[in-house]
C-alpha cells in the first residue's frame, strides 16, 4: 500500500447528510407544519417579550371601563370584567399558560422515556411489573386524574404541573416501552451485544437514537392536551390564582360576561385553541417528516 | 491492532502462529456437544406449560481450525437457532460449547473473551445496521467498546472498509439507507472483522443478495478468510453456494444433524436419504437431466411433535418398520463422514441392506 493510498483511506470522512438534517428539510417543505410553527413561535416570542410588546399593565384595571368591546379606542381587544386591557392580558397570559402547558410534557418526556426504555430494554418480569403499574393510571380518564391529583395536592402552579406530569408519564412510558421493545430485538442490537458492548452503551448508541424521535413526536402531540388540561385546572381554581393573567383562569372569570361581551369572553379560549392546534399540526408534520425512510 | 493483522497475512499458515491459539492445530476451534434448545412457555403459577418447540434437539459437531463448515437444511430445521446458540444470543437449555478446547463461560474463557473471537454476519443486511449510524461508526463501534481511541477505531474502520471494497472516502460517512444491499452486507462483514475474530458465523449472509452481487461477496469472503486466517461457519439453504464455500458440510433436519462430512463426499455420495432428496431437488443446468418428479414432498413435520424414531421416516422413500421406532445415531461411514440413518450401519438390520 503506497503512502498516498494509505493517506486516502485514512482521510477524515465527509459526513453525509444526517437523519435529522433530512427531517428538517422535509419539514421545511410542509406548509401546514411551517405555519403552525410560525404561530407557536409568535405566541412564544410574544410571551417572552410581553413587557416590551404589551400596550398596558396587565393588572391595572379601571372600574369605569369594564367589558369594553373589541376595537374600543385604547382597548384593541376590549377589556375584561375589571377593566383590564385584554390584549395585554392575553400576551402576558401566554407566559403562564405555555409554562404550565409545556413543562409537564417536558418532565413527563424525561421520566416517561426513562421508565419506558428501561422496561422495554430489560423486558421480562421487570417490564411486566412496571407496565402493570402504568396500566393502573390508564384506568382513570386523564381529565379526572388531573383534577383528582390537583385537588389532593392543593391549588397552585407547581402542584398543577406535578399533577399533569403524573398524568402524562404513563402515556409516554407506554409509547417508549413499545418502541424500545421493537428496537431491542433488531439484529443491530444483537450485533452490538456480540461486539461485547454493555447494556448502557447499547442503549446510548443504538437504542436512544432510534426511539427518542418517535417518543418526542408523541410528546409534542401531548402539549395541546396539556395546555387544555392546565387551562381546565385554572378554570376550576386549582391552578393559577387571580389576578395573575392565565388563559384558563381568564376564561373562568370572563364567563359571567358571556352574554354581555361574548366576543371578548371567548378570546382566551381562542388563544388556547390556536396554541394547542398549532402544536398539534406541527407535531403531525414532524411525524410525517420522520416517517419517510429511515 | 494493525500489528496483529500483519501476522495473519499468510492465511492458513498463520492460523497455527496465531498467538491466541491455545489447543494447537489438532484441537477443533469449536466443538458443540449435545446442544439443546426448546422454545415454549414454562409452567407458571397460573398457566400450564405451552407446547415445546424442539428447535435444536441434541446437536454435536466440530469445526476445525481454518476450515469452512457449511450448514444446510430446510427452513425451520434449526440452522439459525444453532448459530444464535453458539453466539449465546439465546441461552442453550443444555449442551457444551468448547472454543479451542475451553468451555465457553468457564473461568478460562468467559463470555466476553469468547465473543471477541467469534463474530456473526446476519442475513438481513438492513436490519443489522443501525439506521442512525454512519457506516464508519458502525464498523468502529466494536473497537470503541473494547477501548480503542476514537481515532484508532476510525482508522481501523477505514482499513476494513477499504478491504471489503468500499472506498472510505466515498462510503464511510454514508448511512445504511444510502447504500445498496450488497454494500450493506460488505459493511456487515467489515463490522464482523473489526474485532479480529477467529471464527465468523455467516447466517444466510448472502441469501438476500442478487446472484451477481452474491458471487462478489462470496469471493470477498474467501479472500478475507485467507488473509485473516479465519474459520467460517457458513449457514445457507442454497446448496450450490454451500458447495462452493465449504470444506465440510452438515445437513440438519428438524433440529438434528442428519449427515455431516467432507463437502465432496456429501455432494457425490450422500448416505442419508434426506441429503439425497435435497441434492435431487437442486435444479440441473442440463436440460436433458430435468427433474420430473419431486424428490421430496410435503413440509417437515411440526417440531412441536417430532415423529418418533428417525425424524425423517415420515417422508423417506426407504422407510421400514425399524425407522418408525428406533432413532438412528450418527454412524461413521469412514473418512470423517457420518450419517444418522440405519442404512449407514450394516448391523442395523434395515431390509434394504440385505437386498443390496
Amino acid at each position: 500500500m503506497t503512502a498516498i493510498a494509505d493517506a486516502l483511506i485514512h482521510a477524515p470522512t465527509p459526513k453525509s447528510r444526517g437523519y435529522w438534517a433530512s427531517v428538517a428539510i422535509r419539514l421545511s417543505r410542509d406548509p401546514v407544519a411551517m405555519v403552525a410553527l410560525a404561530v407557536v413561535l409568535a405566541i412564544v416570542l410574544a410571551a417572552v417579550f410581553a413587557p416590551l410588546i404589551a400596550p398596558a399593565d396587565p393588572l391595572k384595571g379601571s372600574m369605569i371601563r369594564r367589558l369594553r368591546p373589541i376595537g374600543f379606542p385604547g382597548y384593541p381587544l376590549g377589556s375584561d370584567e375589571l377593566g383590564r386591557d385584554m390584549l395585554t392580558r392575553l400576551i402576558y397570559g401566554g407566559r403562564l399558560s405555555l409554562f404550565i402547558g409545556v413543562t409537564p410534557v417536558l418532565c413527563a418526556f424525561v421520566i416517561g422515556s426513562g421508565i419506558g426504555i428501561f422496561a422495554g430494554y430489560l423486558g421480562g418480569w421487570v417490564n411486566t411489573m412496571l407496565m402493570r403499574v402504568i396500566d393502573v393510571f390508564f384506568a382513570f380518564p386523564s381529565v379526572l386524574l388531573a383534577i383528582a391529583l390537583s385537588g389532593a395536592l392543593g391549588a397552585g402552579i407547581l402542584n398543577s404541573i406535578v399533577s399533569l406530569t403524573i398524568v402524562f408519564v404513563p402515556q409516554i412510558a407506554r409509547v417508549a416501552e413499545s418502541v424500545t421493545t421493537q428496537i431491542r430485538t433488531r439484529d443491530y442490537v444483537e450485533a452490538a451485544r456480540i461486539s461485547g458492548a454493555g447494556p448502557i452503551t447499547i442503549v446510548r448508541v443504538h437504542v436512544l437514537g432510534n426511539v427518542l424521535g418517535p417518543i418526542f413526536v408523541y410528546s409534542t402531540s401531548l402539549i395541546s392536551v396539556s395546555m387544555i388540561l392546565a387551562a381546565g385546572l385554572s378554570f376550576l381554581g386549582l391552578g393559577v390564582k387571580p389576578p395573575e393573567p392565565e388563559w384558563g383562569l381568564m376564561l373562568n372569570t370572563l364567563r359571567t360576561a358571556i352574554y354581555t361581551q361574548p366576543m371578548v369572553a371567548a378570546l382566551p379560549g381562542v388563544m388556547i385553541f390556536l396554541t394547542s392546534i398549532s402544536f398539534n399540526l406541527f407535531s403531525d408534520g414532524l411525524r410525517s417528516a420522520m416517517e419517510v425512510r429511515q | 491492532m494493525s500489528a496483529g493483522r500483519e501476522e495473519t497475512h499468510d492465511g492458513v499458515a498463520a492460523v497455527a502462529a496465531d498467538p491466541r491459539d491455545r489447543g494447537g492445530p489438532g484441537t477443533p476451534l469449536l466443538s458443540v456437544r449435545g446442544l439443546i434448545k426448546h422454545f415454549g412457555r414454562k409452567a407458571g403459577l397460573l398457566t400450564k406449560a405451552g407446547a415445546l418447540v424442539r428447535a435444536v434437539d441434541g446437536v454435536d459437531f466440530d469445526v476445525a481450525k481454518g476450515e469452512t463448515l457449511g450448514i444446510v437444511g430446510e427452513s425451520g430445521c434449526g440452522k439459525s437457532t444453532t448459530a444464535r446458540l453458539i453466539m449465546q444470543i439465546i441461552t442453550p437449555d443444555a449442551g457444551d460449547i468448547l472454543f479451542d478446547g475451553e468451555a465457553v463461560g468457564s473461568s478460562a474463557l468467559d463470555l466476553a473473551a469468547f465473543r471477541e473471537q467469534v463474530q456473526m454476519v446476519f442475513q438481513d443486511s438492513y436490519a443489522s445496521l443501525n439506521p442512525r449510524l454512519t457506516v464508519e461508526d458502525t464498523v468502529a463501534f466494536g473497537p470503541r467498546v473494547h477501548g480503542a481511541s476514537r481515532r484508532a477505531a476510525v482508522s481501523r474502520a477505514h482499513d476494513l472498509l477499504h478491504r471489503v471494497g468500499l472506498e472510505p472516502s466515498r462510503f464511510a460517512g454514508r448511512y445504511p439507507h444510502e447504500i445498496s444491499g450488497g454494500q450493506r452486507q460488505r459493511v456487515n462483514i467489515a463490522r464482523g472483522l473489526a474485532l479480529e475474530p477467529r471464527l465468523l458465523i455467516l447466517d444466510e449472509a448472502v441469501s438476500a443478495l442478487d446472484k451477481s452481487v452474491e458471487a462478489q461477496v462470496l469471493n470477498l469472503l474467501l479472500d478475507l478468510k485467507d488473509e485473516f486466517g479465519l474459520t467460517f461457519i457458513f449457514i445457507s439453504h442454497d446448496l450450490n453456494v454451500v458447495r462452493f464455500m465449504s470444506d465440510r458440510v452438515m445437513v440438519m433436519y428438524l433440529g438434528k444433524v442428519a449427515e455431516v462430512g467432507p463437502a465432496d463426499a456429501i455432494f457425490s455420495a450422500p448416505r442419508h436419504p434426506y441429503t439425497e432428496a435435497l441434492l435431487a431437488s437442486m435444479p440441473s443446468m442440463d436440460p436433458d437431466h430435468r427433474t420430473h418428479e419431486a424428490p421430496i414432498s410435503g413440509d417437515p413435520p411440526n417440531p412441536i411433535n417430532p415423529p418418533p424414531g428417525c425424524r425423517f421416516h415420515t417422508r423417506c422413500k426407504m422407510v421400514t418398520a425399524l425407522c418408525a421406532h428406533a432413532e438412528p445415531p450418527l454412524y461413521d461411514v469412514g473418512g470423517g463422514h457420518l450419517a444418522a440413518c440405519h442404512m449407514a450401519n450394516p448391523a442395523s438390520g434395515h431390509p434394504r441392506l440385505a437386498a443390496a
